[in-house]
């Protein structure tokens, strides 16, 4: 067992206990709270994949803005603890998700996860920057869903801002 | 080295508790957190396809989600601020004015 199956090991962990948590916490609050060490490990995972740019992206916006979002919202709207934390659908949704998730790793074990190999390669990444290989894939290859993506933004910021105004009369 | 099933068997671990998430809880924003949940081990799947198949497209699919649900995000909590506000619950069962 070498230190990189190590290391997933503990990341792994401790995003499906923080997961397990943000779940079964009553506690809305909580349930935000323990997203933040998921968040940063899911970017520790991205570390190990030779992802800098989306673990920076990871920390960035889900640590940063979402859950700083996700957080005032909380303490803006009284939730109050729940008393029932699971409700009455636990006896079909557990079976169900059982089901789904044993699905999904039957295919995962199954798979060859062969394809057609890009190029790439983790030296040419490391030679010219993860950043700067994703800009070119980004302005290049994917330029019109990249200029989509800023409309979607603007969307959604207006829609924001009409939903969440208080009707002034 | 850490095979590449490894980490697509935690992202349908990921996966699979944000649905149980969504299905069994009823506070909205415990629900959004899951979708959340949901969208980070899609990312997990991506990121990691990317790097052993030697290819960037993973990395920019992953900048887009991130870019949606952070959109999303913003737009799911202002119907939740509005839905507060009018009927002064989050809990998903007491939600049901256009229920038939």
């Amino acid at each position: 067992m070498d230190i990189l199956q190590f290391a997933f090991g503990y990341f792994a962990v401790v995003i499906v206990a923080c997961a397990l948590m943000v779940v079964i916490s009553r506690n809305p609050v909580h349930s935000a709270l323990f997203m933040l060490p998921l968040f940063f490990h899911v970017a520790g995972i991205f570390i190990m994949l030779n992802a800098e740019f989306v673990a920076a992206l990871q920390v960035l916006v889900y640590a940063g803005a979402i859950m700083v979002l996700f957080l005032f919202v909380i303490m803006l709207i009284k939730s109050d603890v729940e008393k029932v934390r699971f409700h009455l659908n636990t006896m079909t949704a557990l079976p169900l998700a059982v089901t789904v998730g044993g699905f999904i790793m039957s295919v995962v074990v199954r798979s060859a996860f062969t394809g057609a190999k890009g190029t790439s390669t983790v030296e040419a990444v490391q030679q010219a920057g993860n950043s700067q290989m994703i800009g070119q894939a980004m302005f290049s290859e994917f330029l019109m869903p990249f200029e989509v993506t800023s409309v979607i933004l603007l969307v959604a910021m207006v829609g924001t801002i009409v939903l969440a105004k208080k009707k002034i009369d | 080295m850490v095979p590449l099933s490894w980490y697509i068997g935690l992202s349908a671990a990921l996966f699979t508790i944000g649905i149980v998430g969504v299905l069994i809880r009823r506070n909205v924003i415990v629900v959004f957190l899951c979708i959340e949940l949901m969208l980070n081990s899609v990312n997990v799947a991506l990121v990691s396809f990317s790097h052993y198949l030697d290819s960037m497209r993973g990395q920019v699919f992953v900048f887009f989600i991130m870019a949606v649900a952070a959109a999303e995000a913003a737009i799911g909590l202002a119907i939740i601020i509005s839905v507060f506000r009018n009927r002064e619950t989050v809990d998903t069962s007491d939600i049901n004015l256009m229920k038939w």
